[in-house]
C-alpha cells in the first residue's frame, strides 16, 4: 500500500539505522550462558558494548575476533578460531555465536567453513554450541541481524522432528514463542503471564527478559549471559503445542522452525493496540482450548475505556515515527487505530514489510529526513529512539521515545509495551505528551474598548515582549 | 589505506619516555579475549569535540550508527559536531567501487545543507580494505567547493584508540595548524599593565564543560588559549595553533606527536600537567608562568593559586572530615592515575592500589612518589581481577572508567566514573567540589546495604521470643554449596522454576552430547517438585511420553 522512498542522497545525517551485527548480538543475548563475538575490528565490538551498555544499564558479554593490519589483509581464518576457542576454554560457554561484520565480508572471510574447522581439531568442546552468521553492516538493519542469527541458531539447535524423535504436542502445554528485537525484558514478562493465564508453558526464544531484565544476582562477576533461553531447551521445540511467532521480521525463522519440527505457527504481526492483542487471544483461546480468563476480558475492557478517554488528544495527531519495520508497523497500526495521522514515517532499509503499511509513503533514510518531512506536514509528535530527542527539540514537538537505542532515560529497556495493559500505557503516555504540551493557542486579544485595568494591560505587554496597540 | 610502514612511524613516538622498550601499540590484540577500542574510535574521540565541523565517517553504518552523539563533551556555542554524518556505504557501493564517489557527493552535500568552516573525513576498515583513495577525494572536493576537506585516515584495523589519537593529532599538524594566524587582540581585552600571552592545551576535551572551572583563571592571568585541542574548539582556533608561546600537554599522552611536532616545526615549548586536584591545578598554573618566564605573570600567579587554594580549602573542610581514610582503589589510564591520586590525597583519603596499564615509566615513578614503594600497581584490569582487589584491600570505592561501571555494580561496590563519558566536570580548584560531593553520594549511599543484606525471609530466627532472635545468614550458606553448572544451571528464576506448567527437561544436555544424564538427576527442576493444578494431569503424561520415547 505505502510508496517506498529510496534513499536519494550520499550522507546519511543522524542514522536512525543500528548494524546488524548489534541485532545478531541482541538476539544471541536472549540465551543461557551464551557469547556474542564479532568478527572484525576490535572497534566493531567496543561501539556495540557501548550501545547495549547505555541501553540496558547492564554489563554485556561480546567479545571480538580482534582483527589487524595484517590479518585483514593476509585472511583472518585463525582468528575466528582462536577466539572460539579462547572463549571456550575461559568462560565454556553454552553458545558461542559468530557474527561478521563489513570488514570480514568484504575482505572475503567463510566462517561456516572457520566453525566446521574448530569442530573438526577440538571435539573436547563439543558441548559449546557454535553459530556463524553472516551480518555484514553495509546491508540490512538491527532488525535484519536479529532475524538471521535467531535462523542460524534455530538452524543449528533444533533437531528435525524425524531424527530426534520429536512430534507436535508431546509436551501438552507448551508453546514456542519467537519474538522480535521490538519486545523489550518487560514485554516478554509481560507476555509469559499472559501465556500463563491460559496455562500453557511458554518457551521464549530468545528470552532477554531473564537476561537482560537489570536482575542483580549473588554472583559478582560472570563472562557470559546470566539466564535466557536455555540451549537445551531448543531440543524441546519440536514437541510443543504450536509456535507463536511475534514480528514479520521473523518470518523466515519461524518457516524453518514449522519445516524442522512440523509444529504450527501462528504469526502475529506485533501487540500494539486492540486488534493487534485481540489476534493473540484468539489464538492462544484456539491453541489452549481454554476461555478467555476474565482478568484479561478486564483489561481489555480497561484498553477500550482508555481509547475512549485519550481519542480527544490523540485523533487527528499528526505523528513522524522513525523506525525500523516491524516497529513501525506496530505503531502505526496503534495510532492509527486511535485516529491519528502518521504524516512522517521513516524506515532504516527495505524489507517486504514496509510494501503493506497503510501510510501513503515510507522514507527510507535517517533522522534528518524525518525532521524534513514532519516539518513540511506540520508534525505534532515524534515517536522514535533517544537520538530523535533533538530532532524532536528542532520540531518543537514532544517526542516517545521507543526502540534502539534508549540512553537518555533510565528503565526505558524495561517498558512494557505489549498487551491490553501495555497498550493502554502507551494512549496514556501518548495522551499526556499531548497535553502537556504546549500546542497553538488562540492569541489573547484585548478590545480598544476595554477597561481592564491599566496594570495588567502593562504587565502582560512586557511579559510576552508584545507591541501594545 | 595506511601502509605498515606508516603505522610503524605513528607507533615510534621520540617524545615518550618509553619508546624505546616494545611498542603497547604493537602488541598484538588476542581473539576472544579483547577489549578496548580501534583506531577510527581514537581519532573521532580526539577531534569530534571540534564543534563547528562537519564530521563525516566514511564507511558502513556500525562505525557511525553505533557512536554518534556519544560523549560527555560540550560546546559554548556551535553543535554541528552533534550531528551525525556518514556515508552509510551499501554493499552495492562496496561491491560496484562506488563508495569513492558517494563520499564526494556526501561532502557537497554536507557543505550545501550546513555550511561548515571545514570537513573532517574518518576513514573507516572497508573503504580502506577496497582501497578508497581518501586523500584524492577530499584533495579535490576542496578545490572544487572550496571548503578544507581534511581527511583522517583511521581504519580500525590499523590498530587501538592510541594509535587513533595520533592519526588524528598527525592529521591536524598537517592539514590544519598553521594555515591562519591569530585575531589580533581586541582593544577592549587588553589590559596596560600585563602582558598577554598565546598558548594551547592540547589533550583537553571540556568533558561536562569542566574546562570552564579553568579557563576564567586563565583568563585573569593574562593567557589567551589561543585553541584546546579539542574542547570547545573551533576550526579557525585549530589553525592557529602554531602561534602559542607555550603547549600543555593535558593529562594525556595520547595526542603527544602534536606537542612534539610543533616543537620541531615551530619552537614552541611544551609541558605536561593536569587541571584534576589542588596541588596540580596549581602546579599546572606554575608551569605556564615558569614557561613563559614572565616575571610579573609568576607574581600574579601565585597570588591567585594562594587565593583560589584558600578558598577551596575552606569549602573542602566539611567534606574532607566525610571522605577522611576512606580507601580507594583507582584503575585508570595512564597519567590521570597520578594526577588523580593526588587529588584524593588532598582530602585525606587513602589510595589501595592504582592501575598502571597504560602508564609510563615516569607515570610509574611518580605514583610511587605519591604513595610509596610498596604501592599496588595494577595491570591486568578484567573485572575479575579488579574485583579480587577490591575485596583483598578493602576498597570503599573503586573509581574507574564507564567500561568498569557496571563491574562495579553488579558486585555491589560503590562507583566513580572518572572518564570521558560522565556527566560532570572535576577539573581545577571548582570541580573539586563536584568529585567530592559525587564521592560522598556513592560512598554514603544507604543502598549498599539495601542490596548487600539478604531478603529477611532468607535469614533464620530461632526464636522471637522476648524479641532476641539468633540471625543464621542462609545466604551465606548456600554460597558455600557447589553452584550447579552446565546447561542446566540457571539463575533463581522464578518464572520458570515455579510455573506450575514447567516439566523436567529430560533434553538438558544437547542430543548430540556425548553425556546423558539419567532421566530424574535433571538440575533445572527442584527436587521433589509436584506439579499441581490443572496442568498437572497433562504434564506428567508428557513426562512419561519423553521417558518412553527418548531412550
Amino acid at each position: 500500500m505505502a510508496d517506498i522512498l529510496k534513499r536519494n542522497k550520499a550522507l546519511s545525517v543522524n542514522p536512525l539505522k543500528a548494524s546488524q551485527p548489534i541485532g545478531g548480538s541482541l538476539a544471541t543475548l536472549g540465551f543461557n550462558r551464551a557469547m556474542p563475538m564479532l568478527h572484525g575490528s576490535q572497534g566493531c565490538t567496543a561501539f556495540a558494548k557501548v550501545f547495549f551498555v547505555r541501553h540496558f544499564r547492564e554489563p554485556i558479554p561480546l567479545q571480538s575476533t580482534a582483527m589487524d593490519q595484517g590479518s585483514s589483509v593476509m585472511g583472518a581464518d585463525e582468528n575466528v578460531v582462536e577466539g572460539i576457542r579462547t572463549i571456550a576454554e575461559k568462560s565454556r560457554p553454552a553458545l558461542i555465536t559468530i557474527l561478521t561484520t563489513g570488514l570480514a565480508e568484504t575482505q572475503g572471510a567463510d566462517v561456516h567453513r572457520n566453525v566446521r574447522e574448530f569442530r573438526e581439531a577440538n571435539p573436547e568442546f563439543a558441548d559449546v554450541a557454535v553459530v556463524a552468521v553472516n551480518t555484514p553492516d553495509f546491508t540490512g538493519s538491527v532488525e535484519t541481524g536479529f532475524a538471521a542469527t535467531l535462523t542460524e541458531i534455530i538452524r543449528a539447535l533444533v533437531p528435525d522432528a524425524k531424527e530426534a524423535g520429536t512430534y507436535p504436542g508431546k509436551r501438552k502445554r507448551q508453546v514456542n514463542v519467537l519474538v522480535n528485537y521490538m519486545l523489550t525484558p518487560g514485554d516478554i514478562e509481560a507476555l509469559r503471564d499472559i501465556f500463563e493465564q491460559f496455562q500453557l508453558r511458554a518457551v521464549f526464544v530468545p528470552d532477554i527478559s531473564d537476561s537482560l531484565d537489570g536482575c542483580l544476582t549473588d554472583e559478582d562477576f560472570s563472562p557470559v549471559t546470566i539466564g535466557g533461553t536455555l540451549i537445551s531447551e531448543m531440543a524441546t521445540l519440536g514437541d510443543a503445542l504450536a509456535t507463536v511467532v511475534i514480528g514479520p521480521s521473523l518470518a523466515k525463522a519461524a518457516e524453518l522452525l514449522e519445516q524442522k519440527t512440523g509444529v504450527p505457527t501462528y504469526a502475529i504481526d506485533h501487540l500494539y493496540g486492540l486488534k493487534a492483542n485481540d489476534a493473540l487471544i484468539s489464538a492462544l483461546v484456539e491453541i489452549s482450548g481454554n476461555d478467555v480468563p476474565e482478568r484479561i476480558e478486564r483489561q481489555r475492557a480497561q484498553l477500550q475505556d482508555a481509547m475512549l478517554d485519550t481519542h480527544f488528544m490523540l485523533g487527528q495527531l499528526r505523528i513522524a515515527i522513525a523506525a525500523d519495520a516491524d516497529l513501525l508497523n506496530a505503531f502505526v497500526d496503534q495510532v492509527q487505530e486511535m485516529g491519528a495521522e502518521v504524516v512522517a514515517a521513516v524506515t532504516s532499509c527495505n524489507v517486504s514489510l514496509l510494501a503493506r503499511i497503510p501510510v501513503a509513503s515510507i522514507k527510507i533514510g535517517d533522522l534528518e529526513d524525518m525532521e524534513l518531512i514532519g516539518k513540511a506536514n506540520k508534525v505534532q509528535l515524534v515517536i522514535g529512539n533517544s537520538h530523535a530527542v533533538d530532532t524532536a527539540e528542532r520540531l518543537g514537538t514532544p517526542i516517545l521515545r521507543a526502540g534502539f537505542p534508549l540512553y537518555d532515560i533510565i528503565g526505558g529497556y524495561q517498558k512494557t509495551w505489549i498487551g491490553y495493559r501495555g497498550s493502554r500505557q502507551t494512549l496514556f503516555d501518548l495522551a499526556n505528551l499531548v497535553i502537556n504540551f504546549s500546542h497553538e493557542e488562540i492569541p489573547v486579544y484585548r478590545s480598544i474598548y476595554g477597561q481592564k485595568p491599566a496594570s495588567e494591560l502593562t504587565e502582560t505587554c512586557s511579559n510576552n515582549g508584545q507591541t501594545c496597540h | 589505506m595506511k601502509s605498515t610502514k606508516d603505522i610503524a612511524a605513528l607507533l615510534d613516538e621520540p617524545a615518550c619516555e618509553h619508546n624505546k622498550k616494545e611498542k603497547s601499540g604493537c602488541a598484538k590484540p588476542k581473539p576472544g579475549a579483547s577489549a578496548g577500542g580501534c583506531a577510527f574510535d581514537g581519532a573521532q574521540i580526539a577531534l569530534l569535540p571540534i564543534a563547528d565541523v562537519a564530521h563525516i565517517v566514511h564507511g558502513p553504518i556500525a562505525c557511525a550508527g553505533s557512536s554518534w552523539d556519544n560523549r560527555g563533551t560540550r560546546s559554548s556555542g556551535a553543535d554541528l559536531y552533534r550531528i551525525g554524518m556518514t556515508t552509510d556505504l551499501t554493499e552495492q557501493d562496496i561491491v560496484m567501487g562506488r563508495s569513492e564517489k558517494r563520499l564526494f557527493h556526501a561532502i557537497k552535500q554536507a557543505i550545501d545543507s550546513y555550511h561548515p568552516p571545514a570537513v573532517f573525513i574518518y576513514n573507516t576498515c572497508v573503504p580502506a580494505l577496497v582501497g578508497d583513495d581518501i586523500n584524492a577525494v577530499c584533495k579535490s572536493a576542496q578545490e572544487r567547493w572550496g571548503v578544507p576537506v581534511v581527511p583522517i585516515d583511521s581504519a580500525g584495523f590499523y590498530g587501538t584508540k592510541n594509535l587513533g589519537n595520533r592519526i588524528a593529532g598527525d592529521a591536524m599538524v598537517n592539514h590544519v595548524i598553521g594555515t591562519r594566524d591569530p585575531d589580533p587582540l581586541p582593544l577592549t581585552v587588553q589590559r596596560a599593565e600585563i602582558i598577554i600571552h598565546d598558548v594551547n592545551l592540547i589533550g583537553e576535551y571540556n568533558i561536562a564543560g569542566e574546562f570552564w572551572h579553568v579557563l576564567p583563571l586563565l583568563d585573569e592571568l593574562g593567557l589567551r588559549v589561543l585553541c584546546t585541542l579539542s574542547g570547545d574548539a573551533r576550526f579557525r582556533e585549530v589553525q592557529t595553533m602554531h602561534k602559542a608561546e607555550v603547549n600543555m600537554m593535558v593529562c594525556s599522552k595520547a595526542m603527544v606527536n602534536v606537542a612534539r611536532k610543533l616543537q620541531q616545526q615551530y619552537g614552541t615549548p611544551w609541558f605536561e600537567g593536569s587541571y584534576y586536584g589542588i596541588t596540580d591545578t596549581s602546579q599546572a598554573l606554575r608551569d605556564f608562568a615558569k614557561a613563559l618566564n614572565d616575571e610579573d605573570l609568576t607574581e600574579r600567579t601565585e597570588a591567585l593559586i594562594l587565593r583560589e587554594e584558600t578558598r577551596i580549602r575552606k569549602e573542602l573542610e566539611p567534606w574532607k572530615a566525610r571522605l577522611k581514610g576512606k580507601r580507594v582503589l583507582l584503575f585508570t589510564g595512564g597519567v590521570k592515575s597520578w594526577s588523580v591520586i593526588s587529588a584524593l590525597q588532598d582530602l585525606g583519603m587513602v589510595v589501595v592500589a592504582t592501575g598502571t596499564k597504560k602508564s609510563t615509566e615516569e607515570d610509574k615513578a611518580r605514583i610511587r612518589e605519591l604513595m610509596g614503594e610498596d604501592t599496588v600497581m595494577i595491570d591486568d584490569g578484567s573485572p575479575r581481577a579488579l574485583l579480587k582487589i577490591v575485596h583483598d584491600y578493602k576498597a570503599d570505592i573503586l573509581i574507574a572508567g564507564g567500561r568498569n561501571m557496571y563491574t562495579a555494580l553488579k558486585a555491589k561496590v560503590p562507583f566513580l566514573d572518572i572518564n570521558q563519558e560522565r556527566e560532570f566536570g572535576y577539573e581545577g580548584y571548582q570541580g573539586m567540589l563536584e568529585l567530592v560531593r559525587q564521592l560522598a553520594l556513592t560512598i554514603e549511599s544507604p543502598v549498599w546495604e539495601a542490596v548487600r543484606a539478604p531478603a529477611p525471609w532468607k535469614i533464620k530466627t530461632s526464636s522471637f521470643v522476648n524479641g532476641e532472635s539468633e540471625i543464621v545468614n542462609t545466604a551465606d550458606l548456600s554460597r558455600t554449596k557447589p553452584s550447579p553448572e552446565g546447561e542446566g544451571w540457571v539463575r533463581g528464576n522464578q518464572n520458570k522454576e515455579k510455573s506450575l506448567f514447567e516439566s523436567p527437561h529430560p533434553n538438558l544436555i544437547m542430543p548430540d552430547s556425548p553425556v546423558r544424564p539419567p532421566a530424574g538427576e535433571c538440575k533445572s527442576a527442584p527436587d521433589g517438585f509436584v506439579p499441581e493444578g490443572e496442568g498437572a494431569p497433562t504434564l506428567n503424561s508428557a513426562v512419561l511420553n519423553i521417558d518412553g520415547g527418548g531412550e
